[in-house]
């Protein structure tokens, strides 16, 4: 007894049965299942949209025996970019994070390249979103997959109602819930919009447009650019502002229209004009679904007067502001093979879909031959109000993103400091000379391409 | 036999016996005492400062070494320069406001009688008190461009709206009205404390003199407060000159980036359009004329002591 059980001996039996389960643990884990799988997606605006990524997850997971855990993280505070920022320093966190529009290029070289996967899903579904491309694509190799949960578009969300009343246009048969235009569909330009934004204003229903720096506003003034051919850089990111006259031209249109619409514009955020709209104070704002989806909700009387139509065409076309979210897979990460293998289940059709039906049709595969799913004909009331919100073929329109074709180094910095808002606001509320603006916003661009 | 042990061991005591003085030595004592402070403040606050001072020497893609090319780019842009206006506009404005309308606040509770101070000055703490993020956004309420309810009330008296945010001065304004609200009672509840550290003959003394109010507040007051308001003016100078949350929840810091400070500049640059080394630029930019201005004030104040005593 005496020799039964010392401290030592204790300490030397339980030192082996930790190195026995320590040894043990890889064994025991490799056969009940592939691994463990730790994603990082955008916490949806929409009330229980992440549920479909969820149950996607799961069901993925069980098939091929992997341990799967999502985090919603959302993007008030910036909290998404800030923890996207602290993986990338650190080199450790997530297998694989949702990535912001610009985040591609900025963490290029620590995200693993998914071309064998675009290459898999491009064969079965086609084109992927030439935007999408433009963004997820560096040095010529795919940094994420696009995604569908969070991409959205940017169309005009509009009153009917008013706009019948105050305008005298007519945006259901312009625009039906049909793959046709309707009569009227080819004088919906931006000199249109500009005199119904005026009719609007004078009965004080103006349209929401924000011109401040957010991305709403951002993304509207980038596809009105656009639409004019009015570039403030080339592929190279060279500034071409001296002598432009499209810039010129879209200058002067922006600060026409911004005197019809709120005095307080220049300070708005993205939220700011989705109020504007629910309020019943506006007529027409451009924003995805969300806010037709709030109205619903809480101003039912709102929801049941608003239609979704494509941005208006200007001299070089019709253009549809487009934010996508990018999937990436950290190079640093355990598990990247199943990580691949997961992001090509979630960006199927049939999942995409189901991701997209569970957003209430908010979220925008990144195909364009996804672009017929159910939900946006079957989604009201009214019944197709979001029939237009994804690009169509007979919208004779191309997606864009503000300031390409800027190198995206140069583009993300152009976006983040908004200087396509700046550049209206100096001259509409600065009263500064549109050739004053013009040196100020090369002389900026100069900047930001040193170093 | 105490002298010959004593003499017998030499060899192998000696490194035992200088290791047990060095162990007992109160400064060595003192220094593993303090070890773990110093090894928090290395790690929250030398090695985070360390390297953000590196990585203001780098190139965008952090591969290359630049020197102080960051500054020099920053430097050229008239945006960057207006942030620096800004921000010494903001930080110098809201510290004045803050420490006369703190200095009145201080002299009027001392002036309350103790019963009713206590509830008085819990109720001006409150302010200081809040997260400021979360009292910032209802301050964000009221100014709210389209129904600020300062604007309904305004209306009330047929005054027009105001575009707090809107219009750049106005927003400018609306800033630093909210960190006056929000600083003002740190500097009351310093100003209390060191009113109530005055002895009372110097003020006896002084009405004896036939000093007016004036004079005793010119002549006794301030000068006996002296060094708890240079304390405290710098000390809230390098939190002004550091506020972020205000600026990122009110205007994000339009119109036009005219109420951009440092801060909320650096993370625009640095995390969200991802150019981390010229946003810890923008960040350090103050470093070294607060680190001047904080040398001189603590220097001035450790003479006055000196004198003092």
């Amino acid at each position: 007894m005496a020799k039964g059980l010392t401290r030592r001996g204790a300490m030397r039996a339980g030192a082996g049965v930790l190195a026995a389960g320590a040894v043990g643990a890889p064994m025991v884990h490799a056969q009940g299942s592939a691994g463990s799988l730790r994603f990082a997606f955008w916490d949806h605006w929409v009330p229980g949209a992440n549920g479909a990524l969820q149950q996607l997850a799961q069901r993925w997971g069980e098939r091929n025996r992997v341990n799967m855990t999502l985090d919603f993280i959302n993007t008030t505070g910036n909290q998404l970019q800030l923890t996207i920022a602290a993986q990338a320093q650190s080199r450790s966190g997530h297998d694989g994070i949702s990535l912001l529009p610009w985040d591609p290029g900025t963490y290029a070289n620590q995200l693993e390249p998914v071309d064998d996967v675009m290459g898999r899903l491009s064969q079965k579904y086609g084109q992927v979103n030439p935007i999408a491309e433009f963004l997820a694509k560096r040095g010529g190799a795919w940094r994420g997959v696009p995604a569908t949960s969070g991409t959205q578009t940017k169309p005009a969300l509009a009153r009917f109602d008013l706009l019948q009343q105050h305008a005298g246009l007519d945006i259901r048969a312009m625009w039906p819930a049909r793959n046709e235009r309707g009569p009227g569909s080819d004088q919906w330009t931006w000199d249109t919009f500009l005199r119904a934004a005026e009719a609007c204003h004078r009965a004080g229903v103006p349209f929401g447009l924000p011109m401040g720096q957010f991305t709403d506003a951002v993304d509207w003034v980038g596809a009105l650019f656009a639409s004019y051919g009015a570039r403030l850089t080339d592929e190279r990111g060279n500034p071409t502002v001296r002598n432009n006259q499209e810039l010129r031209q879209v200058l002067d249109y922006a600060v026409r229209l911004s005197r019809f619409l709120p005095n307080d514009v220049w300070a708005w955020d993205d939220a700011s004009n989705n109020r504007a709209l629910i309020s019943g104070r506006s007529a027409l704002i451009f924003n995805p679904p969300s806010a037709w989806a709030v109205a619903k909700r809480d101003a039912p009387q709102v929801a049941e007067n608003c239609w979704t139509i494509p941005m208006p065409s200007g001299p070089r076309g019709r253009f549809l502001a487009y934010l996508p979210y990018v999937t990436g897979i950290w190079a640093f990460g355990r598990n990247k093979n199943a990580a691949k293998a997961f992001l090509e289940f979630i960006t199927e059709r049939e999942n995409a879909e189901f991701t997209s039906t569970f957003s209430q049709g908010y979220d925008i595969p990144p195909f364009l031959s996804m672009a017929d799913f159910r939900v946006w004909e079957t989604e009201g009331p009214p019944v197709g109000t979001i029939f237009n919100y994804p690009l169509k073929p007979h919208h004779q329109a191309s997606y864009s993103i503000a300031f390409s074709p800027a190198p995206p180094d140069l583009a993300q910095q152009m976006y983040i400091q908004a200087l396509n808002t700046k550049l209206i606001a100096r001259i509409a509320q600065g009263n500064e000379s549109v050739d004053a603006a013009l040196g100020w916003v090369e002389r900026e661009i100069n900047n930001m391409r040193r170093g | 036999m105490a002298d010959g042990s004593t003499l017998a061991m030499p060899a192998a005591s000696a490194p035992a016996g200088s290791l047990q003085r060095f162990a007992r030595r109160r400064s060595t004592i003192a220094f593993l005492m303090t070890l773990p402070l110093i090894l928090v403040i290395f790690g929250l606050v030398a090695w985070p400062a360390g390297y953000a001072m590196y990585l203001a020497t780098l190139n965008r893609r952090m591969t290359e070494f630049i020197g102080l090319g960051n500054f020099e780019i920053l430097l050229d842009s008239e945006t960057f320069r207006m942030v620096i206006f800004q921000s010494v506009f903001f930080a110098v404005t809201a510290v004045i406001l803050k420490a006369l309308i703190g200095f009145w606040l201080a002299h009027m509770l001392h002036h309350i009688p103790t019963k009713g101070q206590r509830k008085w000055r819990g109720m001006l703490l409150v302010p200081w008190v809040i997260p400021p993020a979360l009292s910032t956004l209802g301050w964000w309420w009221m100014y709210e461009p389209s129904y600020s309810s300062l604007n309904w009330l305004l209306a009330i008296f047929a005054v027009p709206p105001v575009p707090w945010l809107g219009e750049p001065w106005w927003a400018r304004i609306s800033v630093i009205i909210v960190n006056v609200w929000y600083g003002a009672p740190f500097f009351m509840i310093m100003y209390l404390a060191a009113l109530k550290s005055v002895p009372e003959q110097l003020y006896e003394a002084a009405a004896i003199d036939g000093a007016t109010s004036w004079q005793r507040l010119r002549y006794v007051t301030l000068p006996m407060m002296r060094n708890i308001i240079s304390i405290t003016v710098l000390f809230s100078l390098i939190v002004t000159f550091a506020n972020y949350d205000i600026v990122r929840v009110l205007t994000n810091g339009g119109p036009r980036d005219l109420t951009h400070v440092f801060a909320s500049y650096a993370f625009q640059v640095g995390i969200l359009a991802g150019n981390i080394p010229r946003g810890a630029a923008v960040s350090l930019f103050m470093f070294p004329i607060l680190a001047v201005i904080a040398f001189f004030v603590l220097r001035g104040i450790n003479k006055r002591n000196r004198e003092e005593a």
